[in-house]
Formats: C-alpha cells, structure tokens, sequence
C-alpha cells in the first residue's frame, strides 16, 4: 500500500514518458543506414555493386549506362557503399518514406566509352 | 581442420548408446550431399564443452538406423534430414514421413544437389 | 476418459511465430503434445549455393530477427577457422560489446512478452522501455537497429570511438538502475511467482539427455554456456555461468533476468578492457586470386588519407591524429575457404551451431545452422504432458521460441 501510494505520487509529478510525437520526433543517428543515394555522375558502371549486394537488387547496365536499384528489396546492409571504387554511392540517416507501390530508383549516366572509341 | 571419428553403418546405433551411457549430450545431425558418392552424417556430441564428431558415409538410398530411441531429441533432426535429404530413418520415435517442413505430395528433396524424385520407404 | 485434441497455434496471442502444438488433452489436462513446423521455412541454408561467401553474412544474419549478430559472429568465426585468420584483438572486443548487447535487448525483449503472456501489460511496456535504449545504442554505433550488419570475415566493419564507448556506459548505467527497479516486480510479484513456480519442470537429467541448451539448461542446473569456451573476447573476460536449480518456468525467467545484468556488466567490462588497434583484418586464403574484393571501408576523402597500394589494401594503419568516423576501416578477403569447420557461440537462447563445409569455390558447399529453439523443442514436449491447458501459454513461452531460427 504505502509503495503504491508512492509510485502514484510519482507518477503524477513525473515527466511523461513517451514522446509528445507530432510535436517531439525521435530523428535518427548520425551513421543510420537509411536511404540509398548514388551520385550517378562518377560512377563508372563497373558493376561491382551489383554483384557484391547480398539481396541482387541492383541492377547495372554498363552498355547503356543505367543504375537501377530494387528499392523495396535493398536490405540496407551497406556492402554497396562499402564495395564501390569510386565512392559515389553513400547512405543518409533518412529512412525511405513509406510508399504505397514498390519504387525502383532508376539512374541513367553516361556510359564510360571504351579505350578505343575514346581515342576515336 | 575438423577431426572426425569414421563411422559405419552398423555402428550407429551402438556408438550413440555409448555416448549416451558416457555421458554425452547430442548437439546436432549434419547431413552434407556429397554429389555421386552419397550422403554423409555427421553426429556432433558434446560432453562438458568439448565436441566430437562422427562422419557417416553412406551411399544414396540408405535406410539409417535411428538414434532417436536412445536420444529422444534427434526425432527433430533426423526427420529434418528426411524432408530436405530424403534419406530415410528406421524406426524414428516420431515419424513424420518427410512431412515435418513440406508437405505430403512434395517429392524432390530441396536440399540435394539431384533431386532425389522417388519417394523412398 | 474421453480425450479432445486441441490445436494451439499457429495463430496465438502469446505467440510472436507461428508454431503449431497438437495438444491432446483429457479434462483440463494435456496428455500428449505434437509439434507442426514449417509455416515460416525459408530455406536459408539452401542459399549458400547461389550466394557467396561474402554475401552469406548478411543471409545467416536474417536467420533470426533478434541475435542477428551472434549469427553472423558464428558464420564469422567459422570462416574464419577454415581460412586460418586471427582477428585483430580490438575486433574480437567489438564482437563481443555487441553480441552481449544482443543478449540484452533480446533477453529484455522475452521478459516483456512473458509479462504480456500472463496479462501483465504494464510489465511488458516497461521492459520495452529499457530495451529501447539498447536499441538507440546499436542504432548509434552499429547503423541499423536489429539487423547490425557490423561483423565481416576478418574483423568487424565499424568502431567505436571514445566517446560513444563514454556515452555506452552512460546508457548502460541507465538501463541497468532501471531494471533493477523491475527486479522486485518480476522476481517477487504473487501472480508471477503463482503462474510460474512449479511450472514446466525439466528435471536436471532431462535437460540434459534431452539436448536443451541455453537458460532452459542452466535453468536445470547445468553450468553450461557456450561462451565458456571463450569465443571473441570471452576468454579474457574471465566468465561464469548463471545456474538456478530448479528447472522450472520461474527459474528460467530468474535466469535470463539476471544475465542480462549480468551481460550488461560484461558490456563495460569490455569497453574498459578493450585494445587499441585495428578492427579488421586482411584475409588471403589458399587460392588467391587477383581480384581485389574491398570490404569494411568507406572510400572518399578517408581513405585518401591511408596509404594505399593500388589494389585498395590498407598497407599502413591510418595516421593516429586523424579523426576516423565509425566503419573507416577497410579489410581485404583474398581466396575461398576450403574445408570444414564447427563453431558454437552462446545466443540469447542458447548455444548456436553451425557447420561449415567449404569446397574452395565462392560458394559454400554446406552451411548447417543448428539454432537453440530447434534444441529446445524436444525438451518443450516433454515438459507439456501432465501440465494444466492454462499454463501451456506461459510453459511454450518459457524455452523463448524463435521459430523463424528452428526454421530457417
Ligand atoms: S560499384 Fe560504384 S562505380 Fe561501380 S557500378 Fe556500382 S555504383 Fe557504379
Ligand atoms: S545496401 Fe545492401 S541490399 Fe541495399 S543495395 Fe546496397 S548492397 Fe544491396
């Protein structure tokens, strides 16, 4: 009884203990894996990304110089970012917003043109 | 490089009793397919931390004797074993005759490299 | 007397997984119980045969949602004994922070829904609680809450830097007044002990011949813990077992309450003791081949800063003024595996196998997962016949089944 009595006083003073969450949002880490970004202008279509991503939701047409990713199946494991030679793919602590279709994120770049062609 | 004691056929179900007197604790079953030349078993036991396996050879189509009337607890595995390997247990305490995971019509074995079609007994 | 054969599951309120118990049962009393599986096969090990060996790190994590680490720590080590690779001392640390707390948040997480299986709502809200702020630290140091993605063959892809090893005991300190708090409730309360006490009993010899592993054995009495065996930095950390006697569902609760205290102590206990150093190393198998697989690292501006051959291989440790954010560190994975190799770590519900069997190409020939639950099983029938259908709830809760894991 008297424990009771003091949870209850406390609980009456104490602050709430979940957030006011329109008003307070939680944000995310500095380091989170959310959302998957390409910056499509210095990748080199070598395709290493595609073949290392566990779930093979990347795509890489180095012919036509596309970049296409599966958004609904990345798994956000950052093995893309870590295996890229060029550095142009990185993650932002933003998840993806919720969507109502799958989403594919679709990249159309300039294909590296061959040695040869370039010396054309 | 993992140390494994041969074991044969005949011997199965005699070494599991004597694990089981000795004190052993069965920790798992590990069926590999070894493409033409079978199946192999292993039978991993472990008595205060340290482990000792028994490497199973057997060709395709083998019936093994069951442990399990020794060792309750490898009903589970070996009818694991039937359902993804089809190989077939004798005398399984509880036998779900390869319907543990799949279902009763499924007949290829998913975890061999050849589908074994037919149903064994 | 007339006998009815009840279903329980796969749909249930206290279950979080689809298993389904074929209960038969004479009045109020189970007689015989039968287990169904399969509902949430997905057939993980399967995929060692189109994935490779890399890749099979992030598929062994997804075996289960709540030890991801532990699995990827074993698959790890596994590989790594075949390769013949020594982890870096700092790395072995690192795994070993993060898989305790694993065992924290999911020992915190089976706590709660205990609570919550015998109607105890503000308990299991409570417990939720303290385990979001373990999940904010893996969040913060790891980069995903549940699935860490952080071990890869040759060390660990992420570091710790001083101040979030500051700002992890902090937490850790927190968390740990907090559930002390909790301790009167879910250790002395009437109701719990009334629902719990002399319930599911394994008698020691059971739990034993009946292969169970984890609380539910140390629960019988049995000082047994695969971390004995002095996986990642266990063997440094100098560590015994939590054993209570008497085999029952209220002792296997004490259990897991007090090692994730325990865990907690064995958190900072490997934060104040761990190396400076490097985090991951480079592996070169037998059959080296020439293509350069960079794994760990983040390219750009960092790692301009390291010295480099050209095939993106860390020659020299970076400069020690530099200011190196998390996961900085590059390892290099040269060769296939070839050979066999059994590992066992400790998860939060018990000892995890695995077997690995590499053939020297990219892919695995056979990974086998042996997981806890799949142990605990057998001794879950065993426990059933005899028991009340009230208590059937609390006593399939009590072996804390994951059966995505007994799955795969
Ligand atoms: S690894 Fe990087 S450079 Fe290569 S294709 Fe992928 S995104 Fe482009
Ligand atoms: S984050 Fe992982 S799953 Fe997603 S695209 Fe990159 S490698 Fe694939």
């Amino acid at each position: 009884m008297f424990n009771m009595t003091k949870n209850v006083v406390a609980n009456l003073f104490a602050k709430s203990s979940t957030r006011l969450y329109p008003f307070a949002v939680r944000g995310h880490f500095e380091g989170f894996r959310g959302t998957l970004h390409i910056n499509i202008d210095e990748c080199i279509f070598c395709r290493t990304c595609m073949i290392k991503c566990p779930s093979q939701c990347i795509a890489v047409d180095n012919k036509a110089g596309t970049w296409t990713c599966e958004a609904m199946s990345c798994v956000y494991c950052g093995v893309c970012v870590d295996v890229c030679p060029t550095g142009c793919l990185s993650m932002s602590k933003e998840h993806r917003p919720v969507a109502t279709e799958k989403q594919t994120m679709a990249y159309q770049g300039v294909p590296k043109k061959k040695k040869k062609e370039a010396a054309e | 490089m993992l140390e494994t004691i041969p074991l044969s056929l005949d011997q199965v179900a005699a070494v599991a009793k004597e694990c089981f007197d000795d004190g052993w604790r069965q920790v798992t079953m590990s069926a590999v397919d070894c493409g033409e030349a079978g199946f192999e078993i292993l039978y991993h036991y472990d008595k205060d931390l340290v482990m000792k396996h028994y490497r199973l050879s057997i060709p395709k189509e083998t019936v093994v004797p069951s442990i399990s009337p020794v060792y309750f607890c490898a009903l589970l595995i070996e009818n694991e074993i039937r359902d993804q390997f089809g190989i077939c247990f004798s005398d399984i305490v509880l036998d779900f005759g390869g319907a543990l995971y799949l279902e009763a019509e499924v007949r290829a074995m998913p975890f061999c490299k050849v589908s074994v079609a037919e149903k064994q007994s | 007397m007339a006998r009815t054969i009840l279903p329980f599951g796969p749909q249930h309120p206290v279950l979080p997984e689809p298993l389904h118990l074929k209960l038969t049962i004479e009045d109020e009393t189970v007689v015989e119980a039968l287990p169904t599986l399969g509902y949430v096969h997905r057939g993980l090990e399967k995929l060692c045969e189109v994935r490779d060996f890399n890749q099979m790190i992030q598929i062994v994590e997804r075996v289960c949602g709540i030890c991801s680490c532990l699995h990827a720590l074993c698959y790890c080590e596994g590989v790594e004994q075949i390769m013949g690779v020594e982890v870096p001392r700092r790395a072995k640390y690192l795994r070993t922070i993060w898989g305790e707390l694993h065992r924290v948040h999911s020992h915190l997480l089976w706590l709660g829904l205990f609570a919550d299986a015998f109607g105890f709502e503000s308990l299991f809200m409570q417990f939720w609680r303290v385990r979001e702020r373990i999940m904010d630290i893996m969040e913060a140091t790891c980069g995903n809450r549940v699935v860490v993605s952080v071990n890869v063959i040759g060390g660990v892809r992420r570091d710790l830097t001083p101040e979030q090893c500051a700002w992890i005991e902090q937490e850790v300190a927190i968390a740990e007044k907090e559930i002390r708090q909790l301790t009167s409730t879910i250790l002395n309360d009437y109701t719990v002990k009334k629902r719990c006490c002399g319930k599911g009993v394994l008698t020691k010899d059971q739990a034993y011949q009946l292969g169970a592993v984890g609380p539910m054995l140390r629960g019988s009495g049995w000082a047994q813990d695969a971390r004995q065996t002095g996986y990642a930095a266990f063997g440094e950390l100098g560590f015994e077992p939590i054993v209570e006697f008497d085999g029952d569902c209220y002792a296997r609760s004490a259990v897991r309450f007090r090692e994730t205290l325990q865990s907690l102590d064995l958190v900072r206990l490997a934060i104040a003791r761990m190396p400076a150093g490097e985090t991951a190393t480079n592996v070169g198998g037998a059959g080296d081949d020439d293509t350069p697989q960079v794994i760990g690292g983040k390219r750009g501006d960092i790692m301009q800063a390291y010295n480099r051959d050209k095939s993106h291989r860390v020659v020299a440790a970076p400069p020690p003024n530099l200011d190196i954010p998390a996961g900085a560190i590059a390892a290099k994975v040269k060769g296939k595996p070839q050979g066999e190799a059994v590992t066992r770590v400790e998860q939060p519900r018990g000892e995890l196998m695995y077997y690995l069997k590499a053939d020297g190409s990219k892919h695995m020939d056979r990974v086998r997962i042996r997981t806890p639950t799949f142990a605990n099983i057998p001794p879950l029938l065993a426990m059933l016949p005899g028991c009340e259908l009230a208590d059937v709830p609390v006593i399939v809760l009590s072996i804390d089944p994951c059966i995505s894991c007994t799955e795969r």
